[in-house]
């Protein structure tokens, strides 16, 4: 090996004020894996995106296998060799898989010889790194671990030798997770060389030869794998010692609080996302609901908090009922103490235009206590804006500041703050720590936990296995709107991991 | 990352901005007037001569802002709600109706100021009808809004003309418009507010539904971001997903912004008739709902911004007239393309010179833009 794919000197980058990458310097040997973690808004992003010539650096230098590369453009990256499989996967989904590998390497005007040629490379490529595809599928119709497959396959086809992979396995089961994992192993000893970008350290232990801490624009260390751990790791990605895992005591569960029965939704197109699922939730409890995305938990807590019509069922809230296939209202539903901590916070939970003070009431808006006759009460809403910066420690302390001006663990907070400060009796929180620092995580797992001990119902959804496992008392596993098993908080992740892939179930009905 | 561009202080967000946008559409308007073979700088002299030069300048140009308000802020309040309602021009003429109703009625018996808060609620009223149902083919239907005003544009054309050519005109006339109002219904002139700097006036037909524009500004100010029906407007126009989850009824809140919007261009007919004519013509609204939209656009739909664009355009359609008088070589069709010139760059073109203006701000001074403070102390 010995010599470098990549490396990097003295990488700047600003956007206006903000210094995004300090003086960057990375080397990533030939042949390897390397891991690049750190919190949001550490600066990974932004050095890949300069890398695969989203953007330029201010100032640095780049060489690919010991030679300087003037990378501009994504199209010079390529020349280079270098592919990237963006988190969100760039694919037209309504293409075959074929089309979408030749897509933007057609060659010719006509469409026929290009595509055979692709197809017998293809071939080639799933020969040599076991990645089977089936060449003539519709995108959509596959699964995301597969389109995923079919993005690695496009990098490859174009020649890469750099594989960049940003949070690949964020949409993935465990079991496609390991899949994926294996291919990389495979493509290690090919010789192709990967970076690995993620914020799960777990992952980076499991696969990574080497892997580079990144925080607040700079790069603060680069380890051999073998030769830290997790706990290093953190420390070094918050600049402070960090609890990974909460601690709490045992749970007290009293009354039931909410008791969903029966309950079916259709989503627009009409397919049955939520299918006859039924549950309670307990005064002084966490319900935690584990799935695999897309498979009806979003329209599961949608359904009880009023914003998505359900078909059929029933759901009690205290014993009385919430209409879920009528009239059911946010608003109204608020009244009654049901808190919801929405899953996409960006485009439900918070208006990101507005001040912090206006997305700290919104949902309250109607509240005596932001009146003052016909008008909003400013000053009372400011007030309690700055009380809730202070309780919950949402920095920069600004309530004037512009919503969007956040980072993601600080708006998480603004909607914690505004949600749990209601004092309801049933939370409802999806995701909760998605995009979050982690710092901020450490820090919303013990509001929960202490929301539960003050006897609230809590149900939480969440695609982080280990955020479930840590927080939830019950754990219940969804898999295409089915409420699959129920688990006690000691149930091993492979064994969630099966029923998150529907194995049990499959098994069940041969 | 999320923010590719850092914040500007407000001065130069609001003030610093428009200008140099307003400075460049006027360089490249000199440009148009060079081609035809004039003096660019006469034609500016001329033109801001002619707006703000005499009392009576003044004065006209403050007319046309009067309308342009109204038209620009019920532009504003749809757009606050995400809604783009391209019908207050409909809205605005349909609106006439109101007027003259109100006016025909009680102009031998009621005093001006009496039949004038009649005429202002018929106005309002018929504005607010006329956007209810595109409203609630929006809310209910999902029909676009867009399609559905600029048809209501048409609807409202042709039964203002079938009613002027036949119910409204008098026996015997040839002009497809009502009577003349008589003293009870025409509004007292502000001309003399102008003569108190000095200035003269001969006659111009500033009148009284300025003062009455003005107030429609502070209310919408207040409107919007004072009161719960504005934090709901906004949060909605923000994020339909959001609202839902806050629960704000989509449907109510599309119909009740509409009506707002449609009542705010209703009012812009008190202008021209009861403030000028002192009659209600065809196609008196001429167009005037549409630069509402520009005016919205420019002013970014904040009140202080849209009289200040109102204005603006009071001294175009002002200033032009008199340019196309005094240089017959540049024609009134001349003074629409400087007019379109100002909305492509003030409107259309609102962030060009943005991210420039920013990295400027941000050399200059990194603290003032603040940004970096805010992300890098992240929790």
């Amino acid at each position: 090996m010995g010599q470098a794919a990549i490396e990097l000197i003295g990488i700047n980058k600003s956007f206006g004020a903000v210094h995004a990458n300090r003086d960057i310097n990375l080397e990533i040997p030939r042949g390897t894996i390397h891991g690049i973690v750190g919190e949001n808004g550490a600066g990974k992003s932004t050095l890949m995106s300069i890398l695969y010539g989203f953007y330029q650096a201010d100032s640095g230098e780049i060489r690919v296998n010991g030679k300087p590369a003037a990378i501009k453009t994504s199209n010079d990256a390529i020349a280079a060799g270098i592919g990237m499989v963006h988190q969100h996967f760039m694919l037209v989904e309504n293409f075959t898989v074929l089309e979408n590998i030749i897509l933007g390497a057609e060659g010719e005007a006509l469409l026929k010889t290009s595509i055979a040629k692709a197809r017998s490379e293809l071939h080639r490529l799933e020969r040599e790194y076991g990645l089977e595809v089936d060449p003539d599928a519709i995108i959509e119709e596959l699964p995301v671990g597969i389109q995923q497959r079919v993005e690695i396959l496009k990098a490859l086809y174009r020649g890469a030798e750099i594989l960049i992979l940003d949070e690949p396995t964020g949409v993935l089961t465990p079991a496609e997770a390991d899949h994926l994992f294996r291919i990389l192993k495979q493509l290690k000893e090919q010789g192709k060389t990967v970076v690995l970008i993620t914020h799960k350290l777990r992952e980076i232990m499991a696969i990574t030869d080497n892997v580079s801490v990144m925080r607040q624009g700079t790069m603060v260390a680069t380890r051999e794998t073998k030769k830290t751990t997790v706990e290093e790791l953190a420390e070094l990605m918050v600049g402070r010692r960090v609890l990974l895992r909460v601690e709490k005591g045992a749970a007290n569960p009293g009354a039931v609080k909410l008791a969903v029965s029966n309950l079916t939704v259709r989503d627009q197109r009409g397919v049955t996302m939520v299918d006859d699922v039924s549950f309670d939730v307990r005064a002084g409890e966490i319900v935690g609901i584990a799935g695999v995305a897309g498979n009806g938990q979003s329209e599961l807590i949608e359904a009880i908090s009023g914003i998505r019509r359900a078909l059929s069922g029933s759901v009690l809230l205290d014993g009385t009922p919430i209409d879920v296939t009528g009239t059911a209202d946010p608003g109204e539903l608020r009244d009654r103490g049901l808190a919801h901590v929405p899953e996409d916070r960006h485009h439900v939970g918070l208006v990101l235009a507005f001040e912090e003070n206006e997305n700290s009431i919104l949902g309250y808006h109607d509240d005596e206590r932001y009146r003052k006759g016909l008008l909003l009460d400013i000053d009372a809403i400011r007030n309690d804006a700055k009380s809730k910066i202070e309780g919950y420690d949402i920095r920069p302390p600004d309530c004037r500041l512009k919503t969007a001006n956040f980072s993601g663990g600080n708006q998480q907070k603004i909607v914690l703050a505004r949600e749990m400060e209601q004092d309801p009796g049933v939370l409802i929180v999806g995701q909760p720590t998605r995009g979050v620092d982690v710092g901020a995580i450490e820090f919303i797992h013990k509001r929960l936990i202490a929301m539960r001990d003050q006897g609230k119902a809590v149900l939480l959804i969440s695609v982080e296995l280990d955020e479930i496992r840590s927080l939830s008392d019950r754990i219940l596993v969804m898999f295409a709107g089915r409420i699959v098993g129920e688990r006690g908080p000691e149930a091993s992740e492979g064994e969630l991991g099966l029923l998150m892939a529907g194995v049990e179930q499959r098994e069940a009905a041969e | 990352m999320s923010t590719p561009y850092a914040k500007l202080p407000a001065w130069a967000d609001y003030g610093l901005i428009p200008l140099i946008n307003l400075a460049v559409a006027f360089i490249v308007a000199g440009f148009v007037v060079l081609l035809v073979g004039e003096n660019p700088f006469r034609a500016a002299a001329i033109l801001v001569e002619g707006a703000f030069g005499r009392g009576q300048g003044i004065a006209f140009t403050l007319y046309y802002a009067t309308t342009f308000i109204f038209t620009g802020l019920s532009v504003a309040v749809a757009v606050h709600c995400g809604l783009f309602n391209i019908g207050t021009e409909g809205q605005a003429y349909i609106a006439g109706l109101g007027v003259a109703v109100v006016c025909l009625t009680f102009d031998a018996t009621l005093p001006w100021w009496l039949t004038f808060p009649l005429a202002t609620l018929a106005a309002a009223a018929m504005g607010a009808l006329w956007a209810l149902l595109p409203a609630y083919l929006q809310a209910k239907r999902g029909s676009h809004i867009v399609i559905t005003t600029i048809m209501f544009n048409f609807i409202a054309a042709s039964i203002m003309v079938y009613l002027l050519v036949g119910m409204l005109k008098p026996v015997g006339s040839m002009a497809p418009q009502t009577r003349i109002f008589l003293e009870g219904a025409q509004l007292p002139k502000l001309n003399w507010v102008i003569e108190l700097f000095g200035a003269r006036v001969r006659s111009a037909p500033l009148n009284i539904s300025f003062l009455l524009a003005l107030l429609m500004a502070f209310l919408t100010w207040v409107l919007i971001w004072r009161t719960r029906l504005g934090y709901e407007i906004r949060t909605y126009g923000h994020s339909p997903k959001a609202a839902r989850y806050a629960g704000i009824s989509e449907t109510r809140i599309i119909i009740i912004t509409m009506m707002i919007s449609g009542a705010l261009g209703g009012m812009m007919a008190l202008n021209p008739t009861m403030g000028d004519q002192h009659n209600v013509a065809i196609d008196f609204v001429s167009g005037a709902g549409f630069v509402g939209i520009a005016v919205a656009l420019m002013g970014r739909s904040h009140p202080v911004g849209i009289v200040l664009a109102a204005i603006l355009f009071g001294m175009l359609y002002q200033g032009g007239a008199e340019l196309a008088f005094e240089m017959p070589a540049i024609s009134r069709d001349m003074i629409v393309i400087i007019q379109g010139l100002v909305i492509l760059f003030a409107g259309a073109l609102e962030h060009m010179f943005r991210p420039s203006i920013q990295a400027l701000f941000a050399s200059f001074s990194p603290k003032s833009v603040g940004m970096a403070a805010a992300k890098g102390k992240g929790a």
